[in-house]
């Protein structure tokens, strides 16, 4: 980890290897083969070709194995250089310069501008355009978008005031004073949730201005239901569904910073691998360890809104994960069907459920049908056909085709004994077949 | 348990998935086993030479799961009884099957205790009465197929021990024994 030496902050990664975002940081650009260099005082160690993501708060470097990552906060940025025009420039590796403040002892971006240093942006390779970054980095510069989040921050400070106010009468102000005072400043809350609804959906161009604010609005609503529903103490039933509901609506909402062609370039692929290992954790971890992938193509393109992705692109970026270290891999059942399931899911886990399954009286007499399965495993039938398919090229079921449709019983097979047919032995399930049928047939 | 006529069956028989050709081949490998013995067991007790395909038979089928043995299923089976030389196809198109519970030497082999058993070394029989005569009633070779009969005895020919002589007719077909 200290390969790059103390100068740099470190930068939270993500499992897969992608930068953990701050709130409301936005991704502008990814380029490879980057050098940094502190090129005043070469003591300090340089960090050698990794991935520089330009993102509306920070520059974050990446190291080329992502494991590792280190941030220089744009807050910090006193002024940055275009890069130099010469003849010299032509043969070397374009180099942009950004001056920075550091703490006394050359920490970047800590402890204010007590003093400042020069940082070099070496981009190797040739591949990518300097005057585009730089462009870029101006851009975000400008647009100073770390200054809002304070500002929102601040806000949100005065309606946690209002919420504390909803549960404690210790704080009670004298503003907003009784029931007619909460209900007032929900009135409020409500209007002013409502007026940005409404100008979201006035036309597309407003809304996808707005997918930011829609996403912070979603996330906001779900902490309070989640704190909601802890605070009171007895919901019913049709609430805790409908809150339940709420909840996995507003879940889907939300990939705050997607990741497009426009800002990872080259990379779009490798980084939308990475982004997409990211999300289906949650999803993968509800449908019990795997999850079709046509149904993750939905889920995917539904939390990035408008930046709708290929099913190309999203098999692409599931087949790039045997590249990288991440928890979910892509599975290729022998009939075609596509599933991505995490690592940590193994197949005997799913097959000691289904034994158990079919070893029900019930299913020892009528064997269990997909759908069956489906049910019990909370997956879908098809998916769930595939398991059963699976268990029976382990031994472990035999199938059963009859005008009745497709079923699956426990196998067995390996218990009949061809030298002496009327056997049954006392242990396995023969035994325990052979009553659930008897008792059907008295 | 389940019985067909005086033919008690195993357990399996209501088993279904014993009636669906299994694609696992560790599975089907057994249950084309369990079949074998269990076609040879019945079609011993019952006295049955040939299984057609096309036509019903009671083994095929088990009217109280309501599962019933598919076409390709009945030829995998008695072809694995072929390939063991226990069955043997009666024409191109699989559509007759001579099943030999007992092979054609172990015929020839009960030929000739019944010859001994009856004292009739160097002696002459229709072949006709070999199959449906007083002497062989209550014995494995009455009610013998036909063909299965000339074959074991041919082979008894082969060895010197009987010798085949046509009649005028398909009846009038005799052996000498010289045992």
């Amino acid at each position: 980890m200290a390969a790059a030496g103390p100068w740099l902050q470190p930068a939270e990664l993500t499992t897969s290897g992608r930068p953990v975002l701050l709130q409301g940081e936005v991704e502008r650009l990814f380029i490879s083969s980057i050098d940094l260099e502190a090129e005043e005082n070469p003591n300090l160690p340089s960090l050698r070709s990794g991935l520089l993501a330009l993102t509306s708060h920070r520059l974050l470097w990446i190291d080329d194995t992502s494991r590792y990552a280190h941030s220089i906060p744009l807050e910090a940025v006193i002024h940055a250089f275009p890069p130099k025009k010469s003849i010299r420039s032509m043969f070397a590796s374009p180099r942009i310069r950004i001056q920075v403040s550091a703490s006394r002892d050359g920490k970047v971006g800590i402890g204010g501008s007590a003093s400042s240093m020069v940082i070099t942006i070496v981009m190797r390779g040739g591949k990518n355009d300097p005057e585009a970054f730089f462009g870029k980095l101006w851009e975000v510069l400008k647009l100073r978008s770390w200054e809002v989040k304070e500002v929102k921050e601040k806000e949100n400070l005065g309606e946690l005031g209002v919420s504390a106010l909803g549960e404690g009468p210790s704080r009670v102000r004298t503003a907003v004073v009784g029931v007619s005072g909460i209900l007032r400043k929900e009135q409020e809350m409500w209007e002013s949730t409502d007026k940005s609804l409404q100008e979201a959906f006035q036309d597309l161009n407003a809304l996808m201005s707005k997918a930011r604010e829609m996403v912070a609005l979603a996330e906001k609503m779900r902490q309070k239901l989640l704190s909601g529903s802890s605070a009171q103490a007895n919901p019913s039933d049709e609430d805790l569904g409908s809150k339940q509901e709420m909840q996995d609506w507003l879940l889907s909402v939300g990939i705050a910073s997607p990741v497009t062609k426009e800002s990872a370039g080259a990379l779009y692929h490798q980084q939308l691998s990475r982004q997409l290992a990211d999300f289906v954790k949650v999803p993968l971890d509800k449908a019990g360890g795997m999850i079709a992938l046509i149904d993750v193509y939905c889920l995917f393109n539904r939390a990035r809104g408008t930046e709708l992705i290929s099913p190309e692109d999203l098999l692409q970026a599931c087949v790039l994960w045997e590249k990288y270290e991440v928890p979910v891999m892509l599975r290729k059942f022998d009939s075609g069907v596509m599933v991505i399931q995490s690592k940590a899911h193994s197949d005997e886990e799913v097959f000691a459920r289904i034994t158990n399954l079919a070893q029900k009286p019930d299913a020892l007499r009528k064997g269990i049908s997909p759908s069956d399965a489906a049910l019990t495993l909370g997956i879908a039938p098809t998916l769930a056909k595939e398991h059963l398919i699976n268990a029976e090229s382990k031994g472990l079921l035999c199938r059963d085709v009859s005008p009745d449709g497709f079923r699956f019983f426990v196998n067995l097979f390996k218990e009949f004994d061809p030298t002496n047919m009327f056997s049954v032995k006392d242990d396995g399930f023969c035994k325990a077949w052979l009553s659930a049928a008897t008792v059907a047939s008295a | 348990m389940q019985k067909l006529g005086d033919f008690k069956l195993p357990h399996f028989f209501s088993y279904p998935p014993y009636f669906t050709l299994q694609p696992v081949r560790e599975t089907r490998e057994k249950q084309v086993q369990l079949w074998k013995e269990l076609i040879l067991d019945y079609c011993r007790s019952q006295r049955v030479f040939v299984i057609g395909l096309d036509e019903e038979f009671p083994l095929f089928s088990n009217p109280a799961i309501e599962r019933s043995l598919s076409h390709e299923s009945r030829e995998v089976f008695l072809s694995a009884l072929v390939s063991e030389g226990r069955a043997e196809w009666m024409d191109k198109n699989h559509k007759k099957c001579l099943i030999l519970w007992l092979r054609i030497q172990d015929w020839a082999d009960c030929i000739i205790n019944f010859v001994k058993d009856n004292g009739l070394e160097d002696s002459v029989m229709t072949i006709e009465d070999m199959r449906s005569g007083i002497e062989s009633r209550g014995t494995e070779l009455a009610g013998i197929d036909r063909g299965v009969l000339i074959r074991a005895l041919k082979l008894l020919e082969q060895k010197g021990k009987a010798a085949i002589f046509k009649g005028s007719s398909t009846d009038d077909e005799g052996v000498k024994f010289n045992v």
